[in-house]
């Protein structure tokens, strides 16, 4: 077996100056308060949140990387492994059940030939299972990153993969 | 027409922008409030206006704000709870997306009578596009001198930032969500000690909703008197009313406490009625989490008399007739829905949004929503029944925080009124597990 160095991530100049900016909004000594924002924000660029990526939080933030996994591991919006390039997350709570939900959600599965928490084999597409997403007077509902698709049909699940596809 | 007190400007082109929202009277509160009131004199007004917390506990404001420590040196926190994940509930979203700057007008008057110079909205990570309206929001009021340094001279500082949240129905807990702001998992605290004496930081805090600190900005406008005097009784003012379901209107509606839910749902004020050719079969007036009623009593008490939409008559009969208010997620079922299918939907929710730090919420979410599967199913037995109800009664008032009884609640609701329904997929399971099969019996319609 031979050892590989380990690949370090780094924010962008950009996200870098933001994520700092973000660190100075709390008191001294509270800097913790900044992880969920920094989640997001290595979510952004690395598309979920890598061990890498979390051990560069743990280092801008001075606390322990496992301070960092058991806070992403916690909250459902931080992909702990990799996902495609369009992560299709579909509310499936009572109300957009109630408006045709679970059919919708079947046939995006099946159009996609995936089942929920898996990506297409070119990568293009994960699909996820999440629930109510506050958008129940517009239902079947689904988000794509920070998108929010709403009265879902077949046709019009048809189109979005389509678009997308492009 | 209803009174309209946080949507009356909501369709004015641009009112998402500053100087729309200034145009048609935005930000005279602030000055109001900081040019010639006290922080004190705010409260006050607050206590008299009445509001009730609009995120589903229905707790006085006022009283709350009363509770908050003061001691010297410490720093003093407002904590807004835009964290909105209840089912059935998205009248946060609408408002904070259509007209931000009602929501930082209202953070600024919040804050200067608590005397917190930094204040939080904490907003749920998926609504991230809303975040952005937010803080572009923010940077405006910020430009136009309402927020930051000696806002209009008066001597007063607040900050206001936005926070994500990253996916979890258990921040929307006031506690939990404090500690998610700590930059934490979502655990609820014991309590005491209340965030009023130890909450953010460990420093007294205030944690109200949306709508609730929306409303402050009418108030210091107007008085609290005359918020006092809309609405029935002791439930003073108006409510968002997020409407969903098997109605004609699905949205958002601003209603005057009061109106009879009957009204609600047929008028085409607002609901528009039931979708043509359907009937009513049930209710669930206040979120997934309050218990759901047959139609019947959907729209009477139990004495026969008009059921209306104010937490008082919603909540009479206690659970054996009645139900709650809430947080105002109406979710309005035809008799196409399958009772079962649903509360066996309701706790899968509560399953996985269950913390996992109570015994009889981590263990007993998972039991019943075990248990409403295999019933759903086909292959539940009659002790099933009696099994759920029970499960449900150990978990409610034996948990750190409310998700265990609203977890039981929405179970033991729907045994309660759909006994037969439920009998019917155990002695039916063949029938009852064909596609788009639904309980044609005893149940009443309207």
């Amino acid at each position: 077996m031979t050892t590989e160095a380990k690949p370090t991530i780094a924010f962008t100049p950009e996200r870098l100056t933001l994520a700092k900016e973000i660190i100075a909004r709390y008191p001294a000594g509270k800097q913790k308060s900044a992880l969920l924002p920094l989640l997001h924000l290595l979510q952004e660029q690395e598309g979920w949140t890598s061990p890498e990526g979390m051990d560069m939080v743990a280092s801008l933030l001075d606390i322990q990387p496992i301070e960092v996994f058991e806070v992403a591991s916690f909250y459902t919006m931080y992909h702990l492994d990799p996902v495609g390039k369009h992560v299709i997350e579909y509310c499936r709570t009572g109300p957009c059940c109630l408006m045709g939900g679970e059919e919708v959600y079947a046939h995006l599965k099946q159009t996609l030939g995936i089942e929920a928490g898996q990506t297409t084999a070119d990568g293009l597409f994960t699909v996820k299972e999440v629930e109510c997403l506050a958008a129940c007077g517009m239902g079947p509902v689904f988000q794509i990153r920070e998108q929010y698709y709403t009265h879902l049909t077949n046709e019009r699940v048809d189109e979005i993969i389509r678009d997308l596809s492009a | 027409m209803g009174k309209k007190i946080l949507t009356e400007h909501i369709n004015v082109a641009g009112i998402e922008t500053f100087d729309v929202y200034r145009k048609q009277g935005g930000y005279t509160a602030v000055e109001k409030a900081l040019k010639t009131m006290t922080p004190e004199g705010v409260v006050e007004e607050v206590k008299k206006a009445g509001v009730r917390g609009r995120g589903g506990a229905g707790f006085p404001m006022g009283m709350k704000w009363s509770f908050l420590a003061k001691p010297e040196g410490v720093p003093r926190y407002l904590v807004c709870n835009a964290d909105e994940s209840e089912p059935g509930t998205f009248k946060d979203h609408y408002l904070m997306k259509n007209i931000p700057h009602l929501l930082i007008e209202g953070m600024i008057i919040s804050s200067f009578a608590l005397g917190a110079n930094t204040s939080f909205i904490y907003v749920r990570g998926e609504l991230m596009y809303v975040i952005r309206i937010l803080e572009k929001a923010i940077a405006e009021a910020k430009a136009a001198g309402f927020l930051g340094k000696n806002i209009l001279g008066s001597g007063y500082d607040l900050e206001l930032v936005v926070q994500p949240g990253g996916g979890a129905y258990i921040c929307g807990e006031e506690t939990a969500l404090l500690e998610s702001l700590e930059g934490k998992r979502g655990n609820p605290r014991n309590k005491p000690p209340f965030p009023a004496v130890k909450g953010l930081y460990q420093c007294p805090t205030v944690v109200n909703n949306v709508e609730s600190i929306a409303t402050t900005s009418w108030i210091v406008n107007n008085g609290g008197d005359a918020y006092a005097g809309i609405g029935i009784g002791r439930s003073t003012g108006t409510k968002l009313i997020s409407a969903s379901g098997h109605i004609k209107k699905p949205g958002v509606y601003e209603i005057e406490l009061g109106v009879p839910v009957e009204e609600f749902i047929y008028s085409d004020e607002w609901c528009g009625g039931i979708r043509d050719g359907h009937h009513l079969k049930a209710l669930v007036a206040g979120g997934s989490s309050v218990p759901i009623l047959p139609a019947e009593l959907s729209l009477k008490l139990a004495n026969g008399d008009p059921r209306l939409m104010s937490y008082e008559s919603l909540s009479e009969g206690g659970f054996q007739t009645g139900t709650m208010l809430g947080s105002g997620g109406f979710i309005v079922f035809d008799e196409t829905a399958c009772i079962v299918r649903n509360t066996w939907n309701f706790s899968r929710f509560y399953h996985h949004e269950s913390c996992g730090q109570c015994s009889p919420c981590r263990e007993g979410t998972g039991w019943m929503e075990k248990v409403l599967h295999r019933i759903e199913h086909g292959h539940g037995s009659m002790h099933d029944i009696d099994l759920l109800v029970d499960v449900a009664k150990k978990i409610e008032g034996n948990t750190i925080c409310p998700l265990g009884d609203a977890a039981a609640w929405p179970v033991a609701s729907a045994i309660r009124h759909f006994r037969d329904e439920f009998e019917w997929h155990i002695t039916n399971p063949f029938e009852a597990t064909q596609p788009g099969a639904v309980y044609q019996g005893h149940m009443a319609l309207v």
